[in-house]
């Protein structure tokens, strides 16, 4: 029958008129700046330094410039401080003196947190980026990019997790490692001693 | 007096038209300037009180002989017309002016007061039309229907012989998929 | 009748009775201008954010909601943006034609309101030949057309006059067939002549509309197909395609030449509404008998806002149809049945002194059938494989 396929196709259509008054579930939209729909685990946008406990002392970076050299974008800009400080494991290291992201050429592409060998940058979720300012208010510094460990595990829950046992598991390790090397510095002493 | 001086700027709007039409340098600007005096001509009609004739006139002229005109235009693309076609234009133009107006002004009915004529409504003319006119009715739509079957037969003659030629599917360029095959 | 159905016509009238004698003429016709322009004015602003709502909900969206309670100032701040916007002219573009084009589109679409009667006493001008007059006035719209798409010298702009043009044509003729049959009935070319021809009531409470009848109905399909095409509405809207031609004959205009063409648009389409009203849904007659009292005005503005929604309805539902479909659902099923409407016209009105206990039944059944019969036979002409597959030699 000539036509019925407009009929059916105008119900539906009608269907979904009055539906949407009725049942809210079937808006394929949200009111967004009021209404947010919850970030999905992989998204990612642009990279944050991880810190545990304290921003200034507390940051996990080395200043290795691992991801500066290879950030494809080439956005990331690092220099060395000369003073040291510890890090997890008790060990000495480098820190950044500044560590600057120019969100504005990031691509989001997320070889810098997959290179660092520190877990220190991590991607963020982060999409409400839009400044009044070209240069400066895109060029993310040290202070504005560091961000607790907390922040990562709300936005990363299974990926923080699996850090945080390695890194708490690499501690131990180190520790017994230690008490070890302790233990048989105490032990050896004699023995070293012996045959002199 | 409102008449007479609407009458004045309807026809001299007319009139400016006209002339443009034959005066401007751009055809499709003459052809938009002739569908201005086809309408300025409705409009004097129409303060004759001949309502139907004028919007006959506006339906007709404008709305589809000024279209097929300016499709005309478009089709064969207008060439700018030599300065001697366009001074033995002027020349004609100039002679047929004379001539109307010399008959124009010869024509008795200028010169007395005319009488108001019964204004016409649609359903009289129509009436007329079917009745008084039949045969000069039938005859101009005999007229059309073979000027439109002329048309319809020329046109589909191009189309048939231009579809019946069996070399058509290995004339047509390679496509890409085919010309990455063969390469 | 009742001094509510009568408002606007002794508004009108003692308002214009306060000016002096000589030129109490004038200025009734002022008022009525200024009404009408106010009222589709607003209603073109109102159509806009509607039609927006309405077919975000179709879609199962919210529709524009920010802008004012519920959105309803959206109009308002499109109208800011249009005027503010820079108004760009192509450095080839004939600039007078360019000029010219929205103005030849959107200013003798006004006029077209003067003959349609919006409730009893109330049309501005009543010509005899009321209807020739409509016509005559939207011959203008496919001149405005032509001027846009050829002087903005782009090849999208004359693709989309090209089409346009031609839809328009080629639909102006179904859309005069199917009211010559209404024109018949009524034996007028007069809108008021046409809506009083629909009153009357049968069988004592049913409305004698036009559409109530084999022909009315079918002549009304017709018209309604005819007017969204003759408007540029989806599914005929071509001429503007963006998918395929950017916007058509629109491409190279922007700021308030835009929004004129827009304005224009939804004119045509409100005048074309209104004609549809007045010829097939019995213009501002109620629907029923028991209505009988309630004003006039508000009748034809509810079939009205009626034929806007079902405009916008259709519209969300249908996709947009190719060229050469557009014109052989014209040529090929539009016209020709257009053709047999007015044959079941004319057996309606040869029918119409019968008398017989039941004689509406069998005038349905004889008018009815004709028309089903060829709506069937002239459908198959439309199905896909009722032609040869169309060949494309330089597409893959």
């Amino acid at each position: 029958m000539n036509g019925w396929g407009i009929l059916r196709g105008m119900a539906e259509t009608m269907r979904n008129f009055a539906g949407s008054y009725r049942d809210p579930a079937r808006l394929a939209t949200i009111q967004y700046p009021e209404v947010r729909l919850p970030a999905v685990e992989n998204a990612r946008t642009i990279p944050f330094l991880v810190f545990d406990d304290n921003p200034a002392t507390g940051l996990r970076c080395t200043a290795c410039t691992i991801c500066e050299q290879e950030c494809p974008a080439q956005c990331i800009y690092i220099v060395k401080d000369t003073a040291k400080k510890p890090d997890y494991l008790g060990k000495m290291q480098l820190q950044p003196r500044v560590f600057d992201i120019d969100i504005s050429v990031c691509m989001g592409c997320g070889i810098c947190a997959e290179v660092c060998p520190f877990d220190s940058i991590q991607m963020d979720q982060v999409f409400e980026l839009s400044a009044s300012e070209r240069f400066s208010s895109l060029l993310l510094h040290k202070a504005q990019l560091a961000k607790p460990n907390e922040h990562f595990r709300q936005i990363h829950p299974e990926e923080a997790a699996a850090t945080d046992q390695r890194r708490e598991a690499e501690k131990q390790k180190a520790e017994a490692k230690k008490a070890q090397a302790a233990a048989a510095a105490k032990t050896a002493a004699p023995v070293s001693e012996g045959p002199r | 007096m409102p008449h007479e001086l609407t009458f004045l700027l309807v026809a001299g709007a007319t009139l400016g038209a006209a002339v443009a039409a034959m005066a401007l340098r751009n055809i499709v600007h003459c052809a938009l300037a002739a569908i201005g005096a086809f309408a300025g001509l409705a409009a004097l009609y129409l303060q004759l009180n001949a309502e139907f004739a004028g919007f006959a006139q506006i339906l007709v002229y404008v709305g589809a002989v000024a279209i097929l005109i300016l499709f005309a235009v478009m089709l064969t693309h207008g060439s700018e017309a030599s300065s001697s076609t366009r001074a033995s234009g002027w020349a004609v133009a100039a002679l047929l002016g004379l001539c109307l107006a010399l008959g124009v002004g010869r024509s008795p009915s200028l010169w007395r007061d005319a009488k108001p004529a019964a204004g016409a409504s649609a359903r009289q003319i129509g009436g007329a039309l079917v009745s008084e006119y039949i045969v000069p009715l039938e005859t101009v739509g005999l007229l059309l229907t073979s000027a439109l079957l002329g048309a319809v037969t020329i046109a589909l003659r191009e189309t048939e012989t231009k579809t019946s030629d069996p070399g058509i599917h290995e004339e047509r360029p390679p496509r890409a998929s085919e010309m990455v095959s063969r390469s | 009748m009742n001094g509510f159905d009568q408002i606007f016509v002794t508004m009108a009238h003692r308002l214009s009775g306060a000016a002096p004698a000589p030129v109490q003429p004038i200025m009734l016709a002022a008022l009525i201008i200024a009404a009408l322009m106010t009222a589709f004015g607003s209603c073109f602003a109102l159509t806009t954010i509607m039609e927006r709502k309405i077919l975000g909900r179709m879609q199962n969206r919210l529709g524009p909601n920010r802008v004012g309670p519920c959105g309803l100032l959206q109009p308002m701040a499109d109208a800011v943006k249009m005027l503010i916007k820079e108004d760009l002219v192509p450095d080839a573009a004939d600039r007078t034609l360019h000029a010219l084009a929205p103005l030849v589109l959107t200013v003798p679409i006004w006029l077209a309101f003067a003959v349609l009667p919006f409730g009893r006493n109330m049309v501005a001008v009543n010509f005899d030949a009321g209807i020739l007059f409509f016509f005559a006035i939207g011959g203008a719209s496919e001149l405005a057309v032509f001027m846009a798409g050829w002087s903005s010298q782009n090849k999208y702009s004359l693709i989309g006059a090209m089409r346009g043009i031609a839809q328009m044509i080629s639909y102006e003729v179904p859309l005069v067939l199917s009211t010559v049959t209404a024109l018949m009935m009524a034996g007028s070319l007069s809108l008021v002549a046409i809506v009083d021809a629909q009153s009357g009531y049968a069988f004592g409470w049913l409305a004698r509309w036009h559409v109530f009848t084999p022909w009315g109905l079918a002549g009304f399909g017709l018209f309604l197909i005819a007017a969204a095409a003759e408007s540029n509405r989806s599914p005929f809207d071509l001429p503007e395609g963006e998918s395929e031609i950017i916007a058509g004959y629109l491409t190279e205009y922007s700021g308030f030449k835009y929004a004129l063409f827009f304005l224009g648009e939804y004119l045509g389409l409100f005048a074309v509404t209104g004609l549809g009203v007045t010829l097939f849904l019995g213009g501002w007659q109620p629907p029923v008998k028991a209505l009988a009292g309630t004003p006039s005005w508000f009748w034809f503005a509810a079939k009205f806002a009626a034929l806007i929604f079902l405009f916008i309805w259709v519209r969300a539902t249908l996709p947009r149809l190719r060229l050469d479909q557009l014109l052989n659902f014209s040529w090929r099923f539009l016209v020709p049945l257009g053709l047999v409407n007015l044959l079941a016209a004319a057996v309606w009105s040869w029918t119409r002194p019968w008398q017989f206990p039941g004689s509406m039944g069998v005038r349905w059944l004889i008018g009815g059938s004709i028309l089903a019969l060829f709506y069937c036979w002239l459908g198959r002409g439309l199905r896909p494989d009722a032609r040869p597959a169309r060949q494309y030699h330089y597409a893959a």
